[in-house]
């Protein structure tokens, strides 16, 4: 089996976000870069798989820069096989749209089975690019996939979270699915996982390897054009009330129903 | 410009994250002199023909066929995509729900045009119009404009718009052939609901939220009683939900739900970065917790410190004795 999974390298979820001088960029500090949190949802359900099988092989892919590799490696200490990179300077400043373009461009090189998403990029917020991927290899997209069965030969069943409910998917692979956190619990790496991750195999794809018009991707390519960034507006000044706490809770209530009238 | 609202259904009843978003897509439509039409998917949906009218839709694309009996992203992808290239729509505007977030990247990538997700605010100006989303959570917002004069779609958050009627003699246009049983490769199955009266932390406009000061599994009861006559959806911190207390469908915060409910009342929850980020947009936000120095209160409209276990049952006594006088 050949298991894919798409992972991208986010800030953590710590980071404090600030507006850059100007208001046309964020200032994340000293932010710690990490695999995004859901992605290592991602890279468990591929191992999982792979194991599950008995064999196959499990590549990670990244599109970002040289300090992605991280991210690649940390997948890779978690027991994934091979890790690719995709990154070329035409790249820079691709939207979701983009991102989806030179992953499904990367994906479809090779022949495989299943590609596993995060649901979500942290940071961008977009929850879009596993479905972009599989639209454009026109296979289907089962998303905030909490459980996977693979009991059916050349089928996946798999529970995805709607509000109030579970829906069960059946889809036929190959597929893509985006993971949602309940699905797995990722593993840590092991210290031997990691001295072997050194040693794995990292290649690098440019625009040109992959056939992408530069003018498709990246900054140029974007469908919307950022016009600036701005922080939330300060929520105004709370109350801490006082007084026995029988009093509180009926001043509480009170406030609810007079003041903020919201009950 | 022409702005093609996609309906949500379930049961026939029309979301009220759709009726926001034929409301949104009203309001861009009169600024911008564009026309508004609504497409509607499923079966024996006929009737929300006039409630996408009452909400400012002149034209209704229905599909109202077996094979839209249930979601899929397949056949709702090619009737939304159908329905777009019929009215040759400009603007494509999905609510922000489980089936809008899945839909809207499939009928985007069909149309090849780009997508904006969960949008918060829009502001049209001079035919043009700039969206605001939020990204890390909610730790700040992007404004974006369209790339000039190519088609697009946004998804909008729910609870953040209004529904407004504004009623319009809407003209039903049926699609037809827009799918073949070939076409859809994967099916929903089932649909399992979850526990019977549980509202979902996503659409609720009253959230009552347990963290690690519950203890327990047993006391989300306390919660659910006061979420009752509030007529409200329980939920819960992260380090509620991985000390399995409660499952993860009720985490609030940068890995859970991101929410905006009228009303959320935080119990226990110390208000962690991650949390605040999930659901400091809340209209009004009650903080009950034992510590004066949890930074909940920094966001808090109304903070108690005490003991939840004190506080949170006597306040859904007042609750129910307010509710009572009507
Ligand atoms: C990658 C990542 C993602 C994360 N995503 C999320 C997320 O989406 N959502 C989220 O919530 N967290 C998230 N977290 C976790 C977050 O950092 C905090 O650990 C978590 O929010 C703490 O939950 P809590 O407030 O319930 O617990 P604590 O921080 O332990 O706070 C418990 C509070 O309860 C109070 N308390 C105790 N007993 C009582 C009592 N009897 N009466 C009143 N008050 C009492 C205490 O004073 C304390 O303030 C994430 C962390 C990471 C690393
Ligand atoms: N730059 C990237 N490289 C690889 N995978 C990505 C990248 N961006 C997004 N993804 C994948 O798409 C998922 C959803 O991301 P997003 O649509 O940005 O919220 C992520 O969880 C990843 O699995």
């Amino acid at each position: 089996m050949n298991i894919l999974a798409c992972i991208k390298h986010v800030p953590d979820t710590e980071t404090r976000v600030k507006v850059a001088p100007g208001g046309g960029a964020l200032d994340l500090g000293e932010a710690n870069w990490v695999i995004n949190p859901y992605d290592e949802f991602a890279v468990e359900a591929a191992l999982q798989l792979k194991e599950k099988k008995g064999d196959g092989t499990v590549t990670v892919l990244t599109v970002g820069n040289d300090e992605a590799v991280k991210s690649l490696r940390q997948a890779l200490a978690m027991g994934a096989d091979k890790g690719v990179l995709c990154s070329d300077p035409a790249f820079d400043g691709s939207d979701a749209k983009g991102i989806a373009r030179i992953l499904a461009e990367a994906i479809k090189k090779n022949p495989f089975d299943v590609v596993f998403f995060g649901k979500h990029g942290v940071g961008d917020d977009n929850q879009q690019v596993g479905s972009l991927v599989a639209a454009l290899l026109n296979i289907p997209a089962v998303t905030v996939v909490t459980a996977i069965d693979y009991g059916e030969a050349g089928f996946v069943k798999c529970n995805r979270e709607v509000e109030g409910g579970v829906e069960v998917v059946k889809a036929p692979l190959p597929c893509a699915i985006t993971c949602q956190k309940g699905l797995n619990e990722p593993r840590y790496p092991s210290l031997k996982g990691i001295m072997a991750a050194k040693k794995k195999e990292v290649s690098t794809l440019k625009a040109a390897d992959l056939g992408i018009d530069p003018s498709q991707v990246g900054k140029a390519g974007a469908a919307f054009e950022i016009k600036g960034y701005e922080l939330p507006p300060p929520r105004p000044d709370g109350r801490v009330l006082s007084g026995e706490i029988d009093a509180q809770v009926k001043e509480l209530v009170h406030l609810l129903h007079e003041e903020a009238k919201v009950i | 410009m022409k702005t093609l609202v996609f309906v949500e259904q379930r049961d026939g009843k029309a979301k009220k994250a759709s009726l926001e978003a034929l409301s949104a897509g009203r309001a861009i439509c009169d600024a911008t002199s564009g026309t508004l039409a609504a497409v509607v998917l499923g079966q024996g949906v006929s009737v929300l023909t006039e409630v996408a009218g009452k909400y400012g839709a002149e034209t209704v694309y229905l599909g109202d066929d077996a094979i839209f009996a249930s979601y899929s992203t397949d056949a709702y992808g090619l009737g939304v995509g159908k329905a777009a290239q019929v009215f040759g729509a400009d603007v494509l505007i999905f609510a922000a729900t489980a089936m809008g977030k899945d839909l809207a990247p499939r009928v985007a990538t069909r149309l090849e045009i780009g997508l904006l997700s969960d949008v918060t605010a829009y502001k049209a100006e001079n035919g043009t119009v700039t969206y605001k989303r939020p990204v890390y959570s909610g730790k700040a917002y992007v404004s974006a404009a369209p790339a000039s004069g190519k088609p697009y779609a946004v998804t909008l958050r729910p609870n953040v718009f209004a529904a407004a009627e504004n009623p319009k003699a809407a003209q039903a246009v049926k699609l037809e052939n827009a799918v073949v049983a070939s076409d859809v490769k994967a099916v929903v199955e089932n649909l399992l609901v979850s526990k019977e009266g549980l509202l979902d932390v996503a659409e609720a406009d009253i959230i009552v939220s347990g963290g690690r000061g519950m203890k327990g599994p047993e006391n989300y009861k306390i919660l659910e009683e006061l979420a009752k006559p509030l007529g409200g959806a329980v939920g819960a911190s992260r380090a509620a939900v991985d000390a399995g207390w409660i499952g993860h469908e009720h985490q609030v915060g940068q890995t859970g739900k991101v929410v905006s409910p009228t009303l959320y009342i935080a119990c226990g929850i110390s208000g962690a970065i991650q949390h605040l980020a999930g659901m400091s947009t809340s209209k009004v936000i009650v903080a009950i917790n034992k510590d004066p120095e949890a930074p909940i209160f920094k966001v808090a409209t109304y903070g108690i410190v005490g003991d939840l276990f004190d506080v949170v049952p006597k306040m859904t006594e007042a609750v129910k004795a307010l509710k009572a006088q009507g």
